[in-house]
């Protein structure tokens, strides 16, 4: 046992190992960070043993710096005790019996392997149930179309409730009254019904084993956030999948600002009064790029934009949300979007207003693109973007009355509908 | 200018609105009806009702941004219009700014005779 504790207080830890073999390197910290897809401020800590490091990470690290990832890894096994450490420090102390026995964590993990396994598992299995828990909580607060949806049925009972009542309590009534309360009545049953069915049906769609953010949205919460480190515990970010796309996008976003400068972009905006296209002009860079970086560093006169992407499928690919513009869960979309219009007409810029159902009002700029990436008999790749802008309620031009998707929009005779909606018609 | 009406209803819900149009035309109050946020307030301003009935959520323009052009109106008479605002339970954070701002709250589903009571408490 004193030899036990004696091996665990020299053994070096994988995080000074790791800054061990990068000086040795002579290799700058901020260059093996931008290597591996992680901030300096990030890799400091894991140098210094404040923060985890996970298999894909240690994976890269130690290619990057030439090394055998198990060499790397030797410090595993700290890793393993701290996890154990966590674990016992994690439980209320009301649900134990007592306090966990710490200092005797690298005994239990030596002579009980599989069972620290499963308690550390175990932990983490919890941490993650209790991550579940809190975003489930906000989608029952925040959601969008439960939110719709509840207001719905509280306008039908609210209309059955009074209706039921005047013509049970509210003695002679005058027979066209009468009539029309009937129908009232009809109509309000017919539409609550329709709407628990609706819920009920959207309320199954959660998946089964409790995961409730796609990758997709696991992205759009963590650029909400303002991109924080990808491998920072606790993030939006959970799955490997959605860390992926956000290791994708940031790589993207970097290259992108390679090309285009902050300082230019914002110098150029300046000058263009809110144009896109003239900002496209001043830069000599292409319109879809230009209207990327708009929406990534949304400079003066831009503040507020928004961006969607598909592809040519019609599949969102990147939803950026501008203040106000109705957007549904991932995988939904309103047809008339002008985004999909850009699709059948590459190349050309296509300036619309909206107005989404609550009246507010944008400006936006779509534009199409197609690409041959594999070359000439490759496949041709279609993809539009559309910039969302604010626009005054006195701006120019037709309006087009767009929604969120046809399950949660009021327009009832929208020509696009291709469902019908749940909620009241307008 | 004579009052032509006592109450305004602003409710984009038809059935409630002509539930409680019913309901209140019975008591003997002389009620008009508006369906949408849009244009609220130039009809506040025309009607000058003894008593605005507001629901919250609206399209075009809420409850909410209605009540506060309301209180902030130039016209002290028009500003202080009791004004009913009907709101959904739950709305929580939402709502309480509208506590202050508002005479009466009323959550829906309500009962025709607790609306029968506030209106009476309201216009008396």
């Amino acid at each position: 046992m004193a030899a036990m504790k004696q091996r665990s207080a020299t053994r070096v830890l994988t995080g000074t190992r790791i800054r061990e073999r990068r000086l040795a390197l002579s290799r700058r910290q901020a260059d093996v960070a931008r290597e591996v897809g992680i901030s300096p401020a990030y890799l400091n800590l894991i140098e210094h043993n404040r923060r985890p490091v996970g298999e894909e990470l240690m994976t890269r690290l130690a290619d990057v710096l030439h090394v055998p990832a198990e060499e790397l890894a030797a410090g595993r096994e700290e890793a393993r005790i701290a996890a154990l450490r966590e674990a016992a420090a994690r439980l209320p102390e009301a649900l134990s019996d007592g306090p966990a026995e710490l200092e005797q964590a690298p005994e239990f993990l030596a002579r009980f392997p599989g069972w620290a396994g499963v308690l550390i598992a175990t932990a983490r299995r919890a941490e993650g149930l209790e991550r579940q828990l809190v975003g489930l909580s906000d989608r029952m607060t925040q959601d969008p179309y439960l939110l719709a949806t509840l207001h719905e049925v509280l306008s039908a009972v609210t209309a059955l409730r009074s209706t039921a009542s005047i013509l049970a309590e509210e003695g002679e009534i005058p027979p066209d009254w009468r009539r029309r309360f009937h129908a009232n009545l009809d109509e309000d049953s017919l539409r609550l019904s329709q709407t628990a069915q609706s819920l009920v049906a959207y309320l199954d769609s959660f998946e089964a084993d409790g995961t409730i953010f796609t990758p997709q949205e696991e992205v759009e919460a963590w650029l909400a956030a303002g991109a924080p480190e990808i491998e920072a515990p606790g993030g939006p970010l959970v799955s490997d999948a959605g860390r992926a796309m956000a290791r994708d996008h940031q790589a993207r976003m970097a290259a992108e600002a390679a090309i285009l400068s902050d300082e230019d972009l914002a110098g150029a905006a300046g000058r263009a009064a809110g144009d896109p296209l003239q900002v496209a002009a001043l830069l000599a860079r292409p319109l879809d790029l230009v209207m990327r970086r708009l929406a990534a560093l949304r400079p003066a006169g831009f503040e507020t934009a928004g961006l969607l992407v598909c592809d040519g499928s019609g599949a969102l690919t990147l939803r950026r949300p501008a203040p106000g513009f109705p957007l549904p869960r991932p995988g939904d979309a309103c047809p008339l979007w002008p985004l999909f219009q850009a699709l059948a007409a590459p190349q050309t810029a296509i300036r619309l207003y909206l107005e989404a159902p609550d009246g507010g009002r944008f400006h936006t700029i779509s534009y199409g693109t197609r690409s041959q990436p594999e070359g000439i008999d490759g496949p041709v790749l279609t993809r539009a973007q559309m910039l969302i802008l604010p626009a005054a309620a006195a701006s120019g031009g037709p309006v087009i009355r767009i929604g969120p998707a046809c399950r949660i929009c009021p327009r009832s005779q929208c020509p696009a509908r291709r469902e019908p909606s749940i909620l009241a018609t307008s | 200018m004579p009052q032509e009406l006592d109450i305004l209803m602003i409710e984009d819900e038809t059935n409630i609105a002509e539930a409680v149009r019913f309901i209140l035309t019975r008591e003997g109050w002389r009620i008009g009806l508006h369906p949408e946020g849009k244009g609220a307030m130039q009809r506040i301003r025309a009607a000058r009702p003894r008593l605005v009935i507001l629901d919250l959520m609206l399209p075009g323009r809420s409850g909410a941004e209605i009540l506060a052009e309301l209180r902030a109106d130039t016209d002290a008479g028009l500003a202080a219009t009791p004004v009913l605002m009907l709101t959904a339970r739950g709305q929580g954070p939402a709502v309480q700014p509208l506590a202050e701002k508002a005479d009466a709250l009323l959550a829906k589903p309500f009962s025709n005779d607790d609306l029968r009571r506030v209106v009476r408490e309201l216009l008396a």
